[in-house]
């Protein structure tokens, strides 16, 4: 190492700057040259044999990939400024890209010699060096300490990106195109009524949570039942909560006929939506609590100095200040509601878990995937866009 | 002269590429109550960690008691020396014995001589061992917190104690009263204390020694009375004759310390432990030039005149 | 004893047991309630073996995941690992945005249907709450402690096994909570790829459209992840800096 360095011009005293990316490189190169990267199998059901990328990409890729490791790691040497660190972040970025790209072209490429029935999958080499390449851009761009519009435009060419790779057919031979092309319609719905659940849950789980978290500031006795209550809720798991709805619900629908026209029964969305909403109680009225009671008393003592009305208070000073904090309640509650609403499926409120369990059912991994990615991606994509949210406001001073 | 307790020689520290410590050297005599005196942010805290190594050095020579400093195990080396810092640094989980048995109990001292020691100091730092041994830091005031981590510095008897602006967070009431029991504890054990400062006053009244730094460097080390009388530069200068310094030194010093013993003079007596301030307000507020002064049992000792203010 | 009798664990915890090992005694009142279905109570396998089951998978899981997750904070955390905070706290962030039965449909595939998956699913998804808190914990330890620890000579162990994970232990203890409370959630779960679980009467309840089944299944989830909760509320008492209990 020490002689590599030497040889570096500007590197008087060669020294590893950066400790994160080597580990990620030599994680990534095992997983590349030891697990497959690709699964080729006989037909959508039976297991396959995994092919390692040196054996299922052309030359010229798995050289790019070799030659992306190498830069990466002789960055680690260089003094660390911005530049190296955005340079970093765009060779891993488009590794990241690669990586579908390269595993599409290999599967149609050993698809081509194989029997006609056979299917090819995403393997755990893929998902290793996919991983570590996340990973390495996400490091190396908050080693730059990028800014909010750096990040959304990162996330905007990825995006871009994958979407254009797709577009030109670059994954069609990957089985999980496949599942994807043989549900395209169901797909559609499936994201479709996820996010509705999610929705529906989140406008009723504002609407009664609010409330309830300004009612322990008004009367501070109110504040230790509730969230002892609500904190036994968010502890029962998911699946009990929607199996001890279904009785109540169900009879209620059979005594009144009318309910049952209307759709809400003991099984389906009606269930889902009243257990997401009671999960998502908590965070919001815990949040209310900690945004509007941390808003300094000096404030609010001002706006009633100058005439405000108790309703002028809360909306123009209380809120405001607050609306910070309450963000961050909310972006817990939709990460966690996307993320519950995928059990909901067990009890037919329909949604991506419908592909999750349907796929579980069948062994078919790509049908898991097939639920599993959106859902990580939705859940990921509402993190990320309500942090810049709560970034890009103006800082208030609210507790 | 014996061996000094502390050398430094050309000690120098820097961190991305500026110096903070230059070639810095300075000797504390066996003894002695040094105090590093100087602004902020000019190396008299780096310096005074350094000693302990809690800094690396970057470059030059520490000895302590003869010995190479930079030689022992780190850790065999702070256990042989007592260290304070402004917050306190008690740890919050432990009862108040608990802590200032932390040294000892890590040199396996058997557990009844512990005890022993731990009873012992909270006596000296006048903390009654069967109210406090069992509390927690919290439930102590900020002045009984300081008393504690004094008495936790002195736990393994070191011969060398480091105090780190010991008193900065104190109020002037409780800092008065700490700093006499500094006094009184340097007096009655010998112990070489190296003590970091910014404020002047603290440094007349309790410094044997006074080393005053400027940007990484000694610029002035005397006496007290040398640093007063004698600056040797500008710089020393400024920053100890700040305003009313003539005055405060009049509130550090006692009429003990000048009065004449057998003299005799007219009118009420004051106490030998008043403060020089408090005989010039009282020469002041009755016109006389003399007073006589008492010792606290209304003997009469000697008298003081205000030629000896200012001697 | 005085705290176990103030806090409703003891109640709902003896309640559990007693629904567990006597749910089969209330067979006529879900006969009576569910008429079409026989037999009334879940009998494909008993509570008791169902529950410890459960129980093994959680604490086997979760175990690993506490052991695991305080070791990388600490690695995190010193000079040598301080490298890596960034990138494991941000990872423990991330991870735990992923959903959690989507992370355990993902771990079939990997290693296969059964407890395995369950139980490797729980360990991973397990690490990420107390990662995050672990590091949290350690780095709210004031400097000032840190540096009259090694002022007075603790070495580097002892600074950490005296000063730092003590006065972390409460916020270390926050994370392995939610640690197992997510676990006994997707450990229910569980039993749509295999293993055996309290949730699997619920399963069985669904496919088989079974309620009393899943009536049963969901009662003695919930009670065995309240009590569970309780019980940590009763443990974070106890650690809570002695003086301030």
């Amino acid at each position: 190492m020490t002689a590599d360095g030497a040889a570096e011009p500007w590197a008087a005293a060669p020294r590893l700057h950066n400790r994160v990316l080597p580990v990620l490189v030599l994680l990534a190169t095992a997983a590349a040259t030891a697990m497959g990267f690709v699964v080729i199998a006989p037909n959508r059901l039976l297991p396959g044999v995994g092919v390692p990328l040196w054996q299922a990409a052309a030359a010229p890729a798995t050289a790019g990939f070799a030659a992306a490791a190498a830069l990466l790691l002789t960055l680690c040497w260089v003094r660390p400024r911005g530049a190296v660190h955005y340079g970093a972040a765009a060779v891993a970025g488009a590794v990241l890209l690669a990586a579908p790209a390269v595993a599409g072209a290999s599967a149609a490429q050993l698809l081509g010699s194989a029997p006609p029935a056979s299917v090819a999958s995403l393997a755990g080499g893929f998902w290793v060096v996919g991983g570590c390449a996340a990973l390495a851009a996400i490091d190396s761009l908050q080693r730059a300490q990028a800014g909010a519009a750096v990040q959304l435009v990162t996330a905007a060419v990825l995006a871009g990106g994958f979407l254009a790779l797709s577009r030109i057919g670059a994954f069609d031979a990957l089985s999980l195109s496949r599942e994807y092309a043989a549900r395209h319609d169901l797909f559609g719905a499936a994201v479709l009524r996820h996010a509705e659940l999610v929705a529906a849950a989140l406008g009723a789980a504002v609407a009664i949570g609010v409330p309830l978290g300004l009612a322990p500031l008004r009367r501070k006795r109110f504040e230790a039942p509730l969230f002892a209550v609500l904190n036994l809720l968010q502890t029962v798991p998911s699946i009990a909560l929607f199996g001890l709805l279904i009785a109540p619900l169900s009879g209620l629908a059979d005594a009144v006929p009318a309910l049952r026209a209307a759709g809400i029964g003991g099984v389906g969305p009606a269930p889902a939506i009243i257990a997401l909403v009671l999960y998502a109680l908590l965070p919001i009225a815990r949040n209310t609590v900690a945004g509007i009671g941390g808003v300094s008393p000096a404030a609010i003592e001002a706006a009633r100095g100058m005439g405000m009305t108790g309703r002028q208070v809360f909306w123009r000073v209380e809120t405001p200040l607050a609306l910070p904090v309450l963000l961050a309640g909310l972006r817990i509650v939709v990460v966690q509601t996307v993320g519950l609403a995928v059990v909901a499926a067990l009890i037919g409120a329909g949604g991506l878990g419908s592909f999750v369990f349907e796929g579980l059912g069948q062994y078919a991994t790509d049908l898991v995937l097939l639920g599993a990615l959106p859902a990580i991606l939705m859940a990921l994509g509402a993190d990320f866009v309500l942090r810049l949210a709560a970034r890009a406001m103006p800082r208030r001073g609210a507790a | 002269m014996s061996e000094p307790m502390i050398e430094l020689r050309g000690v120098s520290k820097s961190y991305n590429g500026r110096a903070v410590v230059g070639d810095l050297t300075l000797a504390v005599p066996r003894g002695a109550l040094c105090v590093l005196l100087g602004p902020s942010g000019c190396g008299k805290s780096t310096t005074l960690r350094m000693i302990n190594r809690l800094v690396p050095c970057d470059g030059g020579t520490i000895r302590i008691d003869g010995e190479d400093a930079l030689r022992p195990p780190v850790e065999a080396l702070r256990r042989r020396i007592g260290y304070v810092i402004q917050s306190t640094g008690l740890f919050p989980h432990w009862r108040v014995d608990d802590n200032i048995a932390t040294v000892p109990r890590l040199l396996h001292w058997p557990e009844p001589r512990v005890r022993a020691r731990v009873h012992e100091l909270l006596e000296m730092l006048r903390l009654d061992p069967r109210i406090y041994a069992g509390k927690y830091p919290h439930q102590l005031s900020g002045g009984e917190q300081q008393r504690v981590g004094v008495a936790r510095a002195l736990a393994a008897d070191p011969e060398l104690l480091l105090m780190d602006e010991p008193f900065a967070a104190v109020d002037p009431v409780t800092r008065d009263a700490l700093q006499a029991e500094i006094a009184r504890i340097h007096e009655a054990t010998g112990k070489t204390i190296v003590f970091v400062t910014h404020d002047i006053a603290e440094a007349l009244r309790l410094a044997t020694m006074i080393a005053v730094m400027d940007r990484g460097r000694v610029v002035q080390s005397g006496t007290p009375l040398d640093i007063v009388e004698r600056p040797a530069s500008d710089f020393v200068r400024d920053f100890v004759g700040v305003q009313g310094l003539g005055l405060k030194l009049l509130a550090v010093r006692r009429v003990r310390d000048r009065l004449q013993t057998g003299e005799q003079a007219d009118g009420e007596p004051i106490d030998a432990g008043a403060t020089l301030a408090e005989a010039l307000a009282a020469m002041v507020a009755r016109r006389v030039g003399r007073l006589a002064v008492a010792e606290g049992d209304g003997r009469v000792v000697g008298a003081i005149a205000l030629g000896d203010l200012v001697r | 004893m005085r705290i176990a009798l103030k806090t409703p664990a003891l109640w709902l915890g003896l309640l559990f047991v007693t629904l567990l090992t006597g749910m089969p005694g209330l067979s006529p009142v879900f006969g009576w309630a569910f008429p079409r279905v026989r037999p009334a109570v879940f009998d494909r396998a008993g509570f008791v073996e169902l529950f410890l089951s459960h129980l093994g998978l959680v604490a086997a899981a979760s175990t690993a995941a506490a052991l695991a997750g305080v070791a990388a904070a600490v690695f995190a955390t010193r000079p040598a690992g301080r490298d890596f905070r960034t990138i494991a706290a941000l990872l423990a962030a991330a991870g735990q945005t992923f959903p959690p039965a989507a992370v355990l449909a993902l771990a079939v595939p990997a290693l296969g249907f059964g407890a395995r998956p369950t139980v490797v699913a729980l360990f991973v998804y397990g690490l990420l709450p107390v990662v995050e808190n672990a590091i949290a914990g350690i780095e709210g330890v004031p400097e000032g402690l840190r540096e009259a620890a090694q002022g007075m000579g603790m070495t580097p162990w002892q600074v950490l096994r005296r000063v730092e994970l003590p006065l972390a232990a409460p916020v270390i203890l926050a994370g392995v909570r939610v640690s197992v409370t997510v676990a006994i959630g997707t450990a229910t779960i569980g039993s749509t790829v295999g293993a055996l679980t309290l949730g699997t009467p619920i399963f069985d309840g669904l496919a088989g459209n079974k309620l009393p089944y899943v009536l049963q299944g969901a009662v003695l989830v919930a009670l065995f992840a309240v009590v569970t909760d309780l019980l940590f509320a009763v443990l974070a008492r106890r650690l809570q800096p002695a003086d301030r209990r």
